[in-house]
């Protein structure tokens, strides 16, 4: 079952706090990775794999780029996700 | 038609001593701020890479070889004129004929071994290992000489941020021979040819002659590319290696990966789910990314500071440009 706006951004708060160590709360959909939430270049692609697992869905290293806030995220899973 | 004598080797093969050798010059990241606009601080979070070695005009493929192959068949305690091939994993030699391997062969004082080049990237050293293996258990060598040398530093941009700190020079050697007991598992290798852009030479050679480029050619790579496969894709290997060789993470005592990159060594474990009692090696951190050279060196620091002892089950895995990758546990000299 397609996961709801407001579920993607809770699972993406809870793989970003496994990987960056950064407080749940702290992840909202303005938040940018590398700038607010210290996920750089090779934690992003760990967010990447650990988000393509949980909400099943492909992220190709291309479209990575484009992601630069939590916002971004959300609305690329919401739109693939199968 | 004639019956041919089958040939007839070992029942099976190991590692029987290990050598290395890194450069004289230590070169520290202040040195590489030079020439890039970045920080100690950012190379080390991205690469955990405090000080890497760099090659004199004189610490050549061929004479850093010999330095670290002398040690290895003094660790396996054999003779160099036992030697029946010699097997020599680089990308740096830049002299494509002939082989350098014959060169090593002969200063090192082999009986006309056999001597080749191979190129397999940063998985140099576990295609060579497996060569080594198939010959002695085939019976074409009694004694097979492996080499993985680098001096990466050549091919170096040092005006880019996002490699210059990453490379470095040096020579890993191991002698594999006859063992009584399995000692070399079954490889798992491969390539992927489709990604071959991912890690390569910034220009071929004959096009910077023919071009005029006032650049020499470096290597480049494409690093979100080469952390997504070299930490998911090469666990998933280097799982299927434990796998062959009927054992499992419990059973390992060390992990020797490529030394790449340490955070892709830590992501690696990670996925792996390594248990706490398995050494891993961080070679890295002093020695930077030296590719097919990576692996022995490794191997020879781990044994060299007792935090690995010989007989000791290691898993090793190498990975890099092609892309190509092999994995295969084997028992410490």
């Amino acid at each position: 079952m397609a996961a709801t706006q407001e579920e993607i951004v809770a699972g993406l708060a809870e793989i970003v706090n496994e990987i960056a160590g950064i407080p749940v709360e702290d992840v909202q959909t303005d938040k940018s990775f590398t700038d607010d939430l210290d996920v750089d270049s090779l934690s992003m692609v760990e967010v990447v794999v650990a988000a393509e697992e949980r909400f099943d869905v492909k992220i190709p290293d291309d479209d990575v780029k484009n992601l630069k806030t939590v916002g971004d995220a959300t609305e690329y899973i919401l739109k693939h996700q199968s | 038609m004639s019956k041919i004598k089958p040939s007839k080797g070992a029942p099976y093969a190991r590692i029987l001593g290990v050598g290395g050798y890194r450069p004289t010059r230590v070169v520290p990241n202040e040195v590489i701020l030079e020439k890039i606009d970045s920080s100690d601080e950012w190379i080390r979070s991205r690469s955990g890479i405090e000080t890497r070695h760099w090659a004199s005009p004189e610490e050549t493929v061929a004479a850093m070889s010999v330095e670290a192959s002398g040690k290895a068949i003094a660790d396996a305690g054999i003779d160099a004129q036992q030697i029946g091939a010699v097997v020599v994993s680089t990308v740096s030699h830049f002299a494509q004929t002939p082989a350098i391997a014959t060169a090593i062969a002969d200063q090192l004082g082999t009986d006309k071994a056999a001597a080749f080049d191979i190129s397999a990237g940063c998985a140099g050293f576990g295609y060579g290992l497996t060569l080594a293996k198939g010959m002695i258990v085939e019976g074409s060598a009694e004694y097979v000489l492996v080499i993985g040398v680098e001096r990466l530093s050549d091919l170096t941009d040092l005006e880019d941020r996002a490699t210059a700190f990453l490379f470095g020079d040096g020579a890993g050697a191991v002698v594999v021979g006859p063992s009584k007991e399995p000692a070399i598992g079954p490889t798992v290798w491969g390539s992927e040819g489709d990604k071959s852009e991912t890690i390569k030479q910034t220009v071929s050679w004959d096009r910077f002659a023919a071009e005029g480029h006032t650049k020499f050619p470096a290597i480049t790579q494409e690093g979100q590319a080469v952390f997504r496969w070299a930490v998911f894709e090469m666990a998933k290997v280097a799982q299927q290696a434990l796998d062959a060789a009927g054992i499992t993470s419990d059973d390992l005592d060390v992990f020797i990966p490529h030394q790449a990159n340490v955070r892709i060594i830590d992501s690696m474990v990670k996925t792996l789910k390594l248990p706490e009692h398995v050494t891993v090696a961080r070679d890295i951190r002093t020695t930077g990314n030296t590719s097919a050279a990576s692996i022995p060196l490794a191997m020879e620091r781990l044994l060299a500071t007792g935090e690995a002892k010989s007989g000791d089950t290691a898993l090793v895995i190498g990975f890099g440009a092609g892309l190509v990758y092999a994995a295969t546990v084997v028992t410490l000299p």
